[in-house]
């Protein structure tokens, strides 16, 4: 037996990847049901070995500050928290946007609005692909299905942050968090170093140095004509990261009639719903976005042209949000039906195909 | 091979740790498993489950409708897991606290005393290891040395002098489990 395969909840393996990665800093505070990221890390004790930060802030507020903070250093710096506390944090991520800086932020969802409840939901896909705080800005949302997929997302939100000096988002919610399956953990990468961190962030206010002029961090500009410029320069970044950056998943499309779109949590019911729905000889198919945002549009696009098609069905745990995205990817020319189950309820598969059948046939 | 358990009985009983154990057992057999808890507000007293799947292949949804084995400790979780086992699946329950036994026909039932057994051999913390062995014997599905390698595993160091006293009520529940229909 391999013995790098090991058996952990979702939260844990993000705070072991996240120290694996090379992690200069977390910074939370406490919230069902993510708190064991924090935890693991306290356990694991990083500061001793890799020298990582692991601290508890007074409150979210102060958390995602200090990651604004360490960022501006050039640091590999990143939050977590569940639906309300993001909802604190939502004015930090804008500035951390405005200013250009990569961070990695980790929402595991639960039931809202308000408190809600602890349980699963995936409620919170509006604010992390639609802005969430204020101003022109996007966060790169990634949207785990596994175990895995929530290491495989730390390293990769934090490689994609930093290659666009962009804030990235683990999108994942309680039910992705609290479960433990197999996962094999990324192989470990030092620290940057600080002759690194000038090479990889020049931009950075790492300590100037005599021979060039002090960096400055901020998202103010007084001046209008300036904050356009500036704001121009972020959509083109934004439009390349919405060319290059999309990720996704097929399961059973070639033939299918019936698309289930869905990520996270619901993208694996909706996989045992895509196998019951086949058994009974109904052609359905999956697709499930890895990135929220950048979303697939030009998949979707693709299989809204094509004749075999009859319909799609977004299926989510909120009210309908994704199904937006997904009606403006398939522009009219398909049926687009919604299912989802709220505060707090993860839908059945048969309940899925129960909705397939209602809503599309 | 795949089977989708689920496990439910009061806070305290041991029903996580017992699904905890079976899914580090599958990981040791090369097996893929999930382990799903009903997290929550839950504490001692109050009822607790969780969802193990361990199969050959991928695993699709780790949240299920029905189950091919419902191991259940309470009468409460009978009242609410009865009805979703599978047709031809098995249901194990220990019989105390039971008034209302289960009642279908369609599926194999099960009944282990491990509540009694356990008070009686004076292993009260592992009864849910004499559950967990009557559950082998009808569903060997995980190898008993790989169940150990699981215990080792799954269990911090201070506490591998335990596994004996662990082997034993594993032992014990593969012998004192009894069909019922």
């Amino acid at each position: 037996m391999n013995e790098e395969i090991k058996l952990m909840k979702g939260n844990e393996a993000i705070a072991h990847a996240a120290i694996r990665c090379g992690c200069d800093g977390y910074f939370g505070y406490p919230i069902t049901p993510q708190s064991e990221i924090m935890e693991t890390l306290m356990e694991e004790q990083p500061w001793k070995t890799t020298g990582m930060v692991v601290l508890q802030a007074e409150s979210e507020v102060a958390a995602v500050n200090m990651v604004y903070g360490g960022a501006g250093c050039g640091k590999r710096v990143m939050t977590s928290s569940s639906s309300p506390g993001m909802s604190l944090k939502m004015e930090g991520v804008s500035y951390i946007a405005g200013a250009e800086l990569p961070c990695l932020l980790v929402n595991v969802m639960r039931g809202g609005p308000g408190l809600g409840t602890i349980q699963p939901s995936q409620a919170d896909y509006f604010q992390a692909v639609k802005g969430g705080g204020h101003g022109d800005y996007k966060v790169i949302t990634l949207a785990p299905a596994s175990v895995q997929e929530m290491a495989d997302f730390t390293k990769l939100g934090f490689e994609l942050a930093f290659k666009y000096r962009n804030p990235a988002m683990i999108l994942a919610d309680g039910l992705i968090g609290q479960m433990m399956e197999k996962v094999i953990l990324p192989p470990f990468t030092p620290r940057f170093t600080a002759e690194e961190i000038s090479k990889i962030s020049p931009w950075a206010t790492y300590g100037k140095p005599a021979s060039r002029e002090p960096n400055v961090i901020t998202s103010l500009e007084l001046e209008s004509k300036d904050m356009e410029a500036r704001n121009l320069k972020f959509q083109a970044k934004y439009r390349e990261i919405e060319e290059k950056e999309v990720l996704y998943e097929e399961m059973n499309c070639d033939d299918a009639e019936y698309i289930l779109v869905a990520f996270g949590s619901s993208a694996r019911v909706c996989q045992k719903a895509v196998e019951t729905a086949r058994e009974q000889g109904i052609k359905a198919g999956l697709i499930r976005p890895k990135t929220l945002w950048p979303f697939p549009t030009r998949l979707i696009e693709s299989y809204a042209n094509s004749a075999k098609v009859k319909g799609f069905m977004s299926v989510e745990m909120n009210a309908g949000q994704m199904v937006e995205d997904v009606q403006l990817a398939v522009n009219g020319k398909k049926k687009v039906a919604f299912f989802g189950r709220l505060g707090g309820i993860v839908p059945t598969p048969d309940e899925v195909v129960d909705a397939i059948k209602e809503k599309l046939f | 091979m795949k089977e989708e358990i689920i496990i439910a009985g009061f806070g305290g009983q041991g029903v996580l740790s017992m699904g905890k154990i079976l899914a580090y057992s599958g990981l040791m057999q090369g097996q893929e498993v999930s382990w799903i808890p009903s997290y929550g507000p839950e504490q001692r007293g109050g009822t607790a489950n969780v969802t193990v799947i361990l199969s050959d292949d991928r695993i699709s949804s780790p949240v299920l409708n029905s189950y091919d084995t419902a191991i259940i400790l309470n009468q409460q979780s009978l009242d609410k897991f009865e009805k979703t086992v599978k047709p031809g699946g098995a249901l194990i329950y220990d019989g105390y606290g039971i008034v209302t036994p289960p009642t279908r026909t369609d599926i194999n039932i099960y009944r282990i005393d491990a509540m009694d057994k356990s008070v009686e051999k004076n292993m009260a913390k592992a009864f849910n290891m004499i559950v967990l062995g009557g559950f082998l014997k009808i569903r060997p599905i995980v190898k008993l040395e790989n169940v150990i390698a699981g215990l080792k595993k799954s269990l911090p160091e201070r506490h591998h002098k335990l596994i004996p006293m662990n082997e034993e009520a594993i032992k014990l529940g593969m012998d004192i489990i009894e069909k019922q229909n």
